[in-house]
């Protein structure tokens, strides 16, 4: 999976009310509508600023906050193809995983805002065009590898009807 | 090696010991939803194909987010989980029944040991009863629903051992708000915290609640206690039984210890808009502010609202204040109601909302208008979170909140109370 696109930059602890505002999530289960709410409370005008294919990306602890899955959903249909952080809350990890929004954990310092990207999720390597270097991507945890390969968590238990992890010893998560 | 809490209530739990770093699909105890969660997991558990509930005795809705709707696009949210409770048996609390955690916590059917997951990420609260419970997103919950299983990766522990007395006017908001200061948002992230020391000991279980909800805020997966009399008198309270108390091993290995003494600790509060950013109160007394709100899972119960009347007796607040209250539970609104605390905080100038989240989710029941400040007992402080991205959240416990509101600026509660 390649994906190609502008990087929009945000900071460090963006939280979940940051990236879907609870006055919203709560009216609907339309992501097309949540997703015109996105990142409002930092910029207003930046569901507008995105097109498809493009990259949200972030410093340490991005989705930190509530456990709302509207987050990495309305990330999703906002037509942001992954976000890229120095590292992630594991509530909005899981999450993003579960609902099949590629998460990606590497140096973000080496990217500025407008930077043209492509992000190899296969190979492991994202490389930034505008500035000429490659970033190395922090490979996902097997177990999350697992249930991405099934399709999702939901396929997962179509599959098996339970969890059904290769539970030894992973690195991450 | 010895074990942590956590490595040993998912040792129980899955079948076998486990440690630090293990992945391990574990039984769990209790599965929970709230109205802005559950939605989704039902679309989830529909998509997965679930057939029925694990064990429906084991599951429960709760409307508490916003609670009674305010808009018909919740009513109809709402609907979907009356209609899916219905559906599959599992016990549904309904507007006015009180949020989520502290439902949980009156439940009875949790209590040392125990594994609980929700979708709310403030599910930490149970910590407190030395159950092992964490916040999990809506498609990971209807997993829950249909196996009565979770997947974890068994995390290392940071520890945080308490010593000395808390002074008088300082309280567990302000240890936990202190201790979130020192080690930050993300101090704790894919950590099991433990609380502990003579400090923990001393506070009753109610204050050990507001600790254990805040886990989260430093990024923790966990924010255990261990169990002692206290912690099975309050199970034993709402007819819960049968749990065994899990103690950390002597020799259980630590990623981190943190040793403080409280002693000298003074009111703390998060400055906006981040829960991190803490600061002593004597650094911000006399701010002015518009709007104080006691409640939420933090710190909506009996013991805070005593605190709040005690304070209020023969007292009202600045007119230039709006206060408002929103009980964590039905049985709590109650108890206050016959205990005349209610009537002193309505008197004082208050206004009661209805059992639930009150204002903290920006969706209704106060919320402020541009340039407005708020001081307030919730967990979360972030820009808009109270629905005015125009507006300043600072958390602090009940008794400043109450302290400031009488006063109209952020003031020292010691000024108001004695113990």
């Amino acid at each position: 999976m390649e994906f190609k696109g502008h990087a929009h930059k945000f900071g460090d602890d963006i939280n979940t009310d940051y990236i879907i505002s609870g006055k919203y999530k709560f009216k609907t289960l339309d992501m097309n509508e949540l997703a015109k709410h996105v990142m409002e409370d930092l910029d207003q005008d930046f569901y507008s600023k995105i097109t498809a294919g493009d990259f949200l990306v972030a410093g340490r602890n991005f989705g930190c906050g509530s456990s709302r899955e509207q987050a990495p959903l309305a990330i999703k249909y906002a037509g942001l193809s992954a976000v890229l952080a120095k590292s992630f809350a594991r509530i909005f990890y899981r999450n993003a995983i579960n609902t099949g929004l590629p998460v990606v954990e590497c140096d973000t310092d080496q990217i500025e805002p407008g930077d043209e990207l492509t992000v190899d999720l296969a190979a492991g390597v994202i490389h930034n065009m505008t500035r000429g270097i490659t970033i190395a991507v922090k490979p996902l945890p097997p177990v999350m590898l697992q249930i991405l390969n099934d399709g999702g968590l939901a396929a997962h238990f179509r599959k098996y009807g339970e969890f059904k992890l290769d539970q030894e010893e992973n690195d991450g998560l | 090696m010895g074990q942590t809490i956590i490595e040993k209530i998912l040792s129980n739990k899955s079948g076998k010991k486990v440690g630090t770093g293990d992945i391990v699909v574990a039984a769990v105890d209790f599965v929970m939803g709230q109205d802005g969660t559950s939605p989704l997991a039902i679309n989830a558990y529909r998509a997965m194909e679930g057939q029925k509930l694990f064990d429906p005795s084991r599951v429960a809705l709760v409307i508490d987010h916003s609670s009674p709707s305010p808009l018909e696009g919740v009513s109809n949210l709402h609907t979907l989980m009356r209609d899916f409770s219905r559906e599959t048996g599992c016990k549904m609390y309904d507007i006015g029944d009180g949020v989520c955690h502290q439902l949980m916590l009156e439940s009875g059917n949790i209590g040392p040991g125990s594994l609980v997951v929700g979708a709310d990420s403030h599910t930490c609260t149970y910590g407190a009863l030395n159950a092992f419970s964490t916040g999990v997103g809506s498609t990971d919950l209807a997993g829950a629903l249909i196996s009565g299983k979770m997947w974890f990766k068994v995390p290392e522990t940071i520890k945080f051992v308490c010593h000395g007395t808390l002074p008088s006017g300082v309280y567990s908001k302000d240890l936990i708000l202190f201790l979130i200061g020192q080690v930050t948002a993300d101090g704790a992230t894919y950590l099991s915290a433990e609380y502990t020391g003579e400090a923990i000991g001393a506070l009753s279980i109610e204050a050990r609640f507001t600790i254990s909800n805040m886990a989260i805020e430093m990024g923790a997966k966990a924010g255990l206690m261990e169990a002692d009399e206290k912690t099975f008198d309050w199970v034993k309270r709402y007819g819960g039984s049968g749990f065994t108390a899990v103690s950390a091993d002597p020799d259980a290995v630590y990623a981190k210890v943190l040793e403080y003494d409280v002693s000298g600790l003074e009111p703390q509060l998060a400055k906006p808009h981040r829960v991190d950013n803490v600061a002593p109160l004597s650094e911000l007394a006399g701010r002015p502010i518009q709007e104080a709100v006691i409640g939420t899972c933090t710190n909506g119960r009996l013991e805070d609202l005593r605190i709040a009347a005690g304070m209020l007796k023969g007292r009202r607040v600045s007119p230039d204040v709006r206060f408002i209250i929103a009980p964590a539970s039905r049985d709590i609104y109650v108890q206050a109601m016959r205990e005349g605390v209610l009537e002193t905080l309505v008197l004082a100038g208050g206004a009661v909302v209805t059992p639930g989240c009150g204002p903290c989710v920006g969706t209704h029941n106060g919320v402020p208008s541009d340039g407005e400040t708020v001081i307030s007992t919730a967990n979360r402080n972030f820009k808009g979170r109270m629905g005015n991205r125009n507006a300043e959240i600072y958390l602090a416990s009940p008794a400043t909140v109450v302290a400031s509101a009488i006063t109209g600026q952020i003031t020292d509660p010691r000024e108001f109370v004695s113990r």
